[in-house]
Parts: structure tokens; C-alpha cells; sequence
């Protein structure tokens, strides 16, 4: 049986960017080990003879032709954006977390 | 770290065991994108748009946006894991990277994890000086490309210090496939000569597959180096830094060797490496520090929902693998023989990368020699003097007509580097810039003969000399003569008609 920690749960709500408080930490870290549970149950059936799914729909190889299709000028690209420069988005710099 | 911190290198081989890997990002030429029918400025055709205007919702990762796979794009990557001597999963789905990074805005990259399409090859790699190399290949995936960043403000211009960013994303979503290789043992000092001759090879292989245009210039072949040491004797393997931004094939070379002499230093006063990734700076040819290595844990992979698993037929594999091409090393080795050259000349044009430019010449009816010597020459100099692309200069079409009209004796080489200049000039082919231009060789004896006669008069001295069995006197009415044929003549038939007339005149 998986166990979660405090420290778990904090560590992934600051990979997803989510600012918790100490308290919200305390009752996701119950609630998170309880959905892994309930999903741990699912490994009881999973035996060799079925195979895993990846989609609900039993589909594979689904394909477009390599051919251009409609595109967004940089003036409708950038009509949502907080700012931009004209032809490109403006971002805060983010610092070291280049991949 | 400074120069002279660094431990030489040939010390630092003689306590350390380098262990390399190298992940080899090798951009796919397609129409579109990996996920979408936006255009893919990956494929020359455009190449240089303007900021966000190969763009479609799914590039931005805007609500509601779907991703479709390209067809094109699959069979491309299982051709390249099959040249690569990979086995082809007999399924394989797309998972979700996820980071938060402006690069990306749906703030995950569609990548493969836990089922790549291609897995466990082999590919041979032969370095400076023919000694060969079995590397080890993990897995090739597939991915989408990020998009581009600029970092505006701060006094570097550098990403320290950066105010604000400004983001293309074009490239985001351009079709990749990643070559990952195991570990590398046994290179030792070949190392650094090692990773670059790997990386060339696969660039080498992209261009005969016509999968990729292969030019790390444009990033569109990019490494990233991971290097490790372990003292000798040492059986498990020391912590490794992974460098990127290697942007050349000498960038490649250097950056193993910088980070094996810099690790060594550390090492040898008993420091420890951090697990991080690095950054190469070009200009003072030094690695710098980037952000902790990230465990894969970090990235929660998960299988992408949104796309359906990639089950390639047994039938496209064995197409796709009748049409694969012969393989580089195979190839170079086929070649040497059939140019019979000797190892310091096709090493003259393989390094050069010109082998495919000298390959199609020859097939164009030049000699092997003149097909070297106009590219590894003439063309060669042209190229470094107008910082261009040697093989945009000319085609082998052209060269090899060039060489042709030598052959014929219509040209002399003096004449055809000025042909070869109109030709880099775009004035036409070389028949065409030897009738405009009139640079054909003078092969009408009467008029060299008028010329002689002239240059002998007017130099009685040299005509006595000559006359008086001093030979190597002529020199000097052979060049008058070919100062006024403008070059255009055969300075040893010139040579022999200097002797004739000489012997003959009054």
C-alpha cells in the first residue's frame, strides 16, 4: 500500500504551480493517499492477459496527410496574448528552468 | 572554470576512465508540424518566416485545440530508427511531458516515454583517421519541437539578468525524433573526436534518408553531451553533467574535452560533480552552469489522451527498411576504393562534409581528383571569403562541366577559377560564362605564334640566351606572351612554340 507524505504533496504543488497552505497540504495528503487506494485496486485485475489501454475507444493509427492546412496570421496568434511586441509574445523572463 | 584550472588532458586520461552518452535531437523535414497542419520552418521551403506566422491553435495550445499525428512524420522516424540498426515497436504511444516553461504553452511536450517507436541499435562510427566505433543506441522517440525565446533586457543579453522574454513559436511543434545512446565505454581519449564523428554520422544519415536538411547551424541537428569519470579501476560510473547548446560539430569536440579536463580537475582535489546540466559558450569555449537535472519523476509522464497509439504495420516496416540506404560507414569505405584516394585526401572531403557534392560530380562524369580539387579547393576558398555555404556556391552539375572543359583543353585551371567565379556569381553554367565572357583558351597557334614573335623581338637578350641552349630563359617571353593572351593560353604549349620560334626566327 502507497503511502503519501506531507512532503510529497508539497513538492508536486510546487511542480504544478500551485500555491498550498500548510492546511490544504494536511487534508490533500489524506485524500491524495486515498485516491491511491482506490486506484491500486485496479492493478488486483490487471493481470498479464489484459492488455493495457491507452484510449477508451480500441483505436490505433490515426493519421493526417502531410499537407498545410489553415494557420493564424501573428496578428490573430497574438490577439489573446497580456502583451506582445507586435510580432511576438511578451513573458515575464523565467530564470534556469530551460528544458 | 579558467583555463589554466583545467587538468590536461593527457593527465586527466591517465586517472580517469571518460564514460560519454549523447542525445542527438534531429529535426524532420515534413510539410507540417509533428501535430498540426501548420507549415514546419524545419523544411527550407520556410525556412525564415516571420515571427508566429506558422502558427495554427494547436501550436499555441489554445482551448479546445486538438493534435493529429503526420503520417509523414512517422514513417520518416521509423526509417531513421531502422538506419540507425533499431528495432521498431510493434506499438508505440505519445506521453505528456510536463514543466512549466513559455516555450511550450500548453505547458507539456508531447514526447514518448515508456513505449518509443524505435529501440536498441547499433551504429557504426568511424572517427579522424579510420579507427571505428560500435555505439550502442537506447531508443530513438518521437516529439514536438519548442518554440524559440528571446531574452530582452539585462546587461549580457544573456539569460541572466533578463527582464522580459519575447516568444516565436514557430518551432513549436516541429517534428523531432531523439536518438538517446547507452553509455559509451572505451573511447578513452577518442572520446571528444568520438562524439563529434557520431553526430556527423547522423547527419550524414538524415541527408541520405532526405528525412531532415541535417544543418546544426540552424539547429536543426542539436546534441546534447552527457559526460561522465570514473577513476580507473572504478567499476561504478561517476556523476554525469549533460551539455547543451553545442551548436557545431567542432563545438561537439570541444565541449567533451573541456568538461573531461574540467570534471578531472575537481575530481583530483577530491570535489564531487553536480548532476546538472551545463551550458557551452562558444566564445570562450568553456561550459557554464544551468539548472539541477531534473528527475524523469519531475516530468509526470502520463500517456497522452489525446492521441491514439502508433501500431506500424510488419509491410511499411519492410518497405520503409527495402528503401533504407547504404550506411555511412559502408558507404565512405565503398567510395575511398572506388575514388582510389589516399587516406589524408578523402579525409580532405569527408571532413570538409563535401562527400555527397564530390560523390555526385563524379557521377556527373569528373574525375574523382578534379571533383576533389575544385571542391576542397577553389570552391572551398569562395566560401570562406564570402562566409557562405560551399555547397550553395555551385552545383556538381557545374563542376563537373567546369572539369570537363579542362579535360578538353579549353580552359587552363587559371581560366576556370574565372569561370568557377561566374558561376559562384550565378552568370550561368560554364560553357555559358566561357562564350560571354571569352575566357576559352587561345588554341589558335597563328595568334600565339604573332605573340612570340613579338615578345622575342622586343627581348633580343632573352632570344640570344635561348638560342645559346639557356631553356629556362623562355620563362620570361612565355609569360609576356601570357600577359597578352590575357591568360588565355596553355602556358606549356606556349612553352613549346617559345622553343620552336626561337630556334626558327631570323
Amino acid at each position: 500500500m502507497s503511502e503519501i507524505s506531507a512532503e510529497q504533496v508539497a513538492h508536486l504543488a510546487n511542480l504544478a504551480r500551485i500555491a498550498l497552505t500548510d492546511e490544504e497540504i494536511g487534508h490533500l495528503t489524506t485524500e491524495l493517499a486515498q485516491i491511491m487506494h482506490a486506484v491500486e485496486k485496479v492493478s488486483e485485475v490487471a493481470t498479464p492477459d489484459v492488455p493495457p489501454t491507452s484510449h477508451p475507444i480500441p483505436m490505433q493509427n490515426v493519421y493526417r496527410d502531410d499537407v498545410v492546412g489553415n494557420t493564424l496570421t501573428a496578428e490573430e496568434a497574438l490577439s489573446g496574448a497580456p502583451e506582445s511586441d507586435g510580432s511576438r509574445f511578451v513573458v515575464t523572463a523565467i530564470l534556469g528552468e530551460e528544458q | 572554470m579558467a583555463r589554466a584550472e583545467l587538468m590536461d588532458f593527457d593527465q586527466a586520461l591517465e586517472l580517469f576512465e571518460p564514460v560519454i552518452g549523447l542525445e542527438v535531437h534531429v529535426e524532420l523535414n515534413t510539410t507540417t508540424k509533428m501535430f498540426s497542419s501548420a507549415p514546419n520552418p524545419a523544411n527550407s521551403a520556410f525556412h525564415g518566416a516571420e515571427p508566429n506566422t506558422l502558427v495554427s491553435p494547436v501550436c499555441l495550445g489554445l482551448p479546445g485545440s486538438l493534435p493529429v499525428v503526420n503520417g509523414d512524420a512517422v514513417r520518416k522516424s521509423i526509417s531513421l530508427g531502422l538506419a540507425l540498426g533499431c528495432s521498431i515497436a510493434e506499438s508505440s504511444r505519445f506521453a505528456r511531458k510536463n514543466y512549466f516553461y513559455p516555450d511550450l504553452a500548453k505547458n507539456y511536450q508531447i514526447s514518448q516515454y515508456d513505449e518509443p517507436i524505435a529501440f536498441d541499435g547499433e551504429l557504426e562510427v568511424e572517427i579522424e583517421g579510420g579507427k571505428t566505433f560500435m555505439i550502442p543506441i537506447e531508443r530513438a522517440h518521437m516529439e514536438e519541437d519548442a518554440g524559440k525565446l528571446t531574452h530582452v533586457g539585462g546587461s549580457t543579453g544573456r539569460i541572466q539578468g533578463a527582464e522580459y522574454s519575447l516568444v516565436d513559436y514557430n518551432r513549436a511543434g516541429v517534428p523531432l525524433v531523439e536518438i538517446v545512446t547507452r553509455p559509451i565505454f572505451g573511447a578513452e581519449a577518442d572520446a571528444p573526436a568520438l562524439a563529434k564523428a557520431y553526430v556527423a554520422t547522423i547527419r550524414d544519415i538524415a541527408i541520405a534518408l532526405g528525412i531532415s536538411e541535417a544543418r546544426m547551424e540552424r539547429g536543426n541537428l542539436r546534441c546534447d553531451a552527457n559526460v561522465s569519470l570514473r577513476p580507473r579501476g572504478q567499476e561504478k560510473l561517476g556523476t554525469r553533467t549533460e551539455t547543451k547548446n553545442v551548436n557545431s560539430f567542432r563545438s561537439i569536440e570541444r565541449a567533451v574535452r573541456y568538461e573531461i579536463q574540467r570534471q578531472a580537475a575537481i575530481l583530483a582535489k577530491g570535489g564531487t560533480i553536480t548532476q546538472e546540466t551545463r551550458h557551452w559558450h562558444e566564445d570562450t569555449g568553456a561550459t557554464s552552469a544551468g539548472r539541477p537535472k531534473s528527475d524523469a519523476d519531475d516530468y509526470r509522464y502520463f500517456p497522452e489522451p489525446d492521441l491514439v497509439p502508433v501500431v506500424p504495420s510488419a509491410e511499411l516496416i519492410e518497405e520503409l527498411r527495402a528503401a533504407l540506404p547504404e550506411a555511412p560507414a559502408a558507404r565512405r569505405r565503398r567510395l575511398k576504393g572506388e575514388w582510389g584516394f589516399t587516406d589524408l585526401e578523402f579525409q580532405d572531403v569527408a571532413n570538409s562534409g563535401l562527400l555527397n557534392e564530390v560523390a555526385e560530380t563524379v557521377a556527373a562524369g569528373a574525375s574523382p581528383a578534379a571533383a576533389r580539387k575544385w571542391w576542397t579547393g577553389e570552391l572551398t576558398r569562395l566560401a570562406n571569403a564570402s562566409e557562405r555555404d560551399v555547397v550553395e556556391l555551385a552545383t556538381p552539375a557545374q563542376v563537373a562541366e567546369l572539369a570537363a572543359l579542362v579535360d578538353a583543353g579549353t580552359l587552363t585551371d587559371r581560366l576556370a577559377r574565372q569561370v568557377l567565379e561566374g558561376v559562384v556569381a550565378g552568370e550561368g553554367s560554364p560553357q555559358q560564362i566561357v562564350d560571354a565572357r571569352g575566357l576559352a583558351v587561345v588554341s589558335d597557334d597563328g595568334a600565339l605564334i604573332a605573340a612570340i614573335d613579338q615578345a622575342l623581338a622586343s627581348q633580343p637578350d632573352v632570344l640570344a640566351k635561348i638560342r645559346d641552349g639557356k631553356v629556362q630563359a623562355a620563362g620570361a617571353v612565355i609569360g609576356a606572351v601570357m600577359k597578352a593572351m590575357q591568360g588565355k593560353a596553355d602556358a606549356a604549349r606556349v612553352r613549346e612554340l617559345v622553343l620552336e620560334r626561337a630556334a626558327a626566327v631570323e
